[in-house]
């Protein structure tokens, strides 16, 4: 026993000390856009584990999830930037951002409560495609959302005197943005980790699992499904709403074109290409997704030049080609996904005999 | 009165092209339960091929009449279609047949982006005009106007969905594909090679996105690589609200989808005075459909299904 929580501890602080280090060593070997794809993996992370208590844990198909993040983050910049001029600390907003988001979730999910399967997945697409298009119309008659050209010039985080829009100089380093962003990311990802970990393991975690397994039968046991369904939905806004108040923070800029279709599908596409269900798994879903496009950017260019001398395919084009692809051969390959949860591996071993 | 007539029209063209689309949807989820999400690249195509097909031809100096080049094109975007149907089956679909639903999602979405970067190393990032050979001639009902195309667009469709109704009812592979939907391992017990079923249900699915997509193209006078996505969406929403897997409610969902869109267009602006515009024409597609499901949570003609454990 103890062996185990020593090697769980030295695994613990390992992983602390590379995750404290590692804008660090990539931006000094790799650049600080690099360490801009890391913050963007972490936002992912924080949307891809919402996502999955909603179709991991309580096994219902979300299409429209990208609409929680979009709510959180004009929350945000609507109520930090020049656009209404209030400028209201983060601390405020991004909590608001999330609350509402979760609100949202609640919107969306009461009317949904009957649906099933496929039904409820085209509900949600078209509950996302809803507060998509206001955010693009919501500029007349009275400007709300600034329409397409969307909300410029957001502020900053702004801890006590300190500007996350600026570099800082601490003990002879340059912080850079990208690098201060980092921590609050990875703070707040860890934040939501430890959430759905504990989630996971509770009652309701339980509950979502049963509902997931066989609704009828959770019914009869005395789980109240409208509630824990509604639970899941609130629950998996909150951490979309987080996650957009930080983009919209960090990017410094957004508009109706961030949070199309396409979004909802990638981040759906993290969770199953990971491993549904397992918050390992989908984490290393969102990481891998994230990171794998800006490595074909860089190495599709150079390659071609390499091998035929000049430029054969468009580098963007033969990203997403091969992008697409990926997708359609990791499914193929592994259809459980690239790190599953025990229990889902030996489910799938089982339905292939059967 | 005729603005309301006419926008019954307009939504009768928009709507019977849908219910073509959502033909192909409702198809393969009545047999294999799962959403085809590439087909609207399925359409795409048809589209793209049709439109290339007829420029070649007027370039080299064939000087046929305009409805006989678009039909060559068809007849060459159907089969390419077909084909590509089928890939898509073989690919992304088959060999995952007996994994869990997310995971044919995925491939199909994978699919998807694949198709759409091939499309755009084919044709390019531009939108494509389609030539100027068919006439836009308009006839007059009641005040309202329709073109002779739109008119037999709506034909068109009108014909083949009798057809298919037919096959599907009549003939046996018909019969086969019913069996199949409802069980396929028993009908494959009776005989029925569940395989070749499924093929040809998307391939025949796929025939009907490629005139869907030209009818498209004619309509807009334009193609683009992304523009199955957004028709391909409308079209599900149309097989969903009918009732997924009803071939009846596929039309039915079409056509009161087109002809919704086009009357919430023409009338919003008046009805909130001034306050919502036109440009809100896409939130009708799903308001009504989340209506309706709210009140039939299989869609308007789909089977109410017993819960069971």
């Amino acid at each position: 026993m103890t062996m185990d929580t020593n090697k769980k501890l030295a695994v613990f602080i390992a992983s602390a000390i590379v995750l404290a280090v590692l804008p660090f060593v990539v931006g000094n070997t790799l650049g600080n856009s690099w360490v801009r794809t890391i913050d963007f993996a972490l936002l992912y992370v924080m949307l891809a584990l919402g996502l999955n208590i909603v179709v991991g844990f309580a096994g219902l198909l979300d299409l429209g999830f990208i609409a929680f993040y979009a709510v959180g983050a004009y929350t945000f910049a609507l109520l930090g930037s020049p656009h209404f001029d209030i400028h209201l600390p983060f601390y405020i907003s991004i909590p608001l951002g999330a609350g509402l988001a979760a609100m949202f979730g609640l919107l969306l999910g009461t009317p949904v409560l009957k649906l099933k399967g496929d039904y409820l997945a085209i509900v949600t697409l078209g509950f996302g495609e809803i507060i998509r298009i206001f955010m693009n119309n919501l500029n007349a008659p009275v400007n709300i959302t600034n329409g397409p050209q969307g909300i410029n010039l957001i502020d900053p985080i702004q801890i006590g005197g300190l500007s996350l829009g600026k570099a800082v100089e601490v003990f002879g380093f340059t912080l850079n943005p990208v690098h201060l962003y980092y921590y609050v990311f990875l703070f707040l990802t860890v934040m939501v980790v430890i959430m759905v970990y504990r989630l996971q393991h509770s009652r309701i975690g339980r509950a979502w699992v049963a509902m997931r397994e066989d609704s009828i039968a959770a019914a009869a046991m005395g789980l109240n499904i409208r509630n824990i369904k509604l639970l899941a939905f609130a629950l998996g806004a909150l951490s979309g709403g987080v996650a957009g108040g930080l983009f919209s923070t960090f990017q410094g800029f957004i508009s109706p074109e961030s949070f199309g279709l396409l979004e909802s599908i990638m981040i759906l596409a993290m969770v199953v290409l990971g491993g549904m269900g397992h918050i390992p798994g989908v984490i290393l879903g969102a990481v891998v997704l994230t990171i794998a496009p800006e490595i074909l950017r860089d190495v599709i260019g150079p390659l071609q030049m390499k091998a035929f001398g000049k430029m054969l395919v468009d580098p963007e084009n033969a990203r997403m080609l091969l992008f697409g692809a990926a997708m359609v051969i990791m499914m193929l390959v592994r259809p459980e996904g690239m790190w599953p949860s025990k229990r889902r591996a030996a489910e799938f071993k089982d339905a292939k005999k059967g | 009165m005729d603005i309301f007539l006419q926008q019954i029209l307009n939504g009768l063209v928009l709507g019977s092209i849908y219910a073509l689309i959502a033909l192909g949807y409702t198809m393969v989820y009545g047999i294999m339960g799962l959403i085809n999400f590439a087909h609207g690249e399925v359409v795409m195509f048809g589209a793209m091929v049709t439109i290339t097909v007829v420029t070649t031809l007027m370039n080299a100096g064939v000087g046929l009449p305009g409805p006989m080049l678009v039909l060559i094109g068809l007849l060459v975007a159907i089969p390419a279609c077909m084909l590509l149907g089928y890939t898509i089956e073989r690919v992304a679909y088959r060999p995952l047949r007996n994994a869990p639903k997310l995971a044919p999602l995925i491939t199909a979405i994978g699919l998807s982006i694949v198709l759409q970067q091939v499309a755009i190393l084919i044709w390019g990032r531009n939108y494509i005009p389609f030539p100027a050979i068919l006439d836009h001639e308009t006839i007059e009902i009641f005040g309202a106007t329709i073109t002779k195309l739109q008119l037999g667009i709506v034909a068109l469709c009108l014909l083949l969905m009798v057809g298919l109704l037919v096959v599907v009812e009549k003939t046996k592979l018909g019969r086969a594909m019913r069996a199949t939907s409802q069980n396929p391992a028993v009908a494959s017990l009776m005989g029925v090679n569940v395989n070749t079923i499924i093929s040809a249900t998307f391939v025949m699915g796929s025939a009907l996105g490629a005139i869907a997509g030209v009818m498209v193209a004619t309509n807009y006078d334009q193609a683009h690589y992304y523009m199955g996505f957004m028709i391909g969406l409308k079209a599900f929403t149309a097989a969903v609200l009918g009732g997924i897997g009803n071939l009846g409610g596929a039309v039915a969902g079409g056509i009161l989808l087109g002809i919704i869109e086009s009357l919430g267009a023409g009338y919003i602006g008046d009805l909130t005075g001034g306050f919502l515009g036109s440009h809100y024409q896409d939130i009708f597609a799903f308001a009504v459909l989340i209506v309706v499901l709210i009140f039939r949570p299989s869609g308007l003609l789909g089977e109410k299904m017993a819960d069971r454990a």
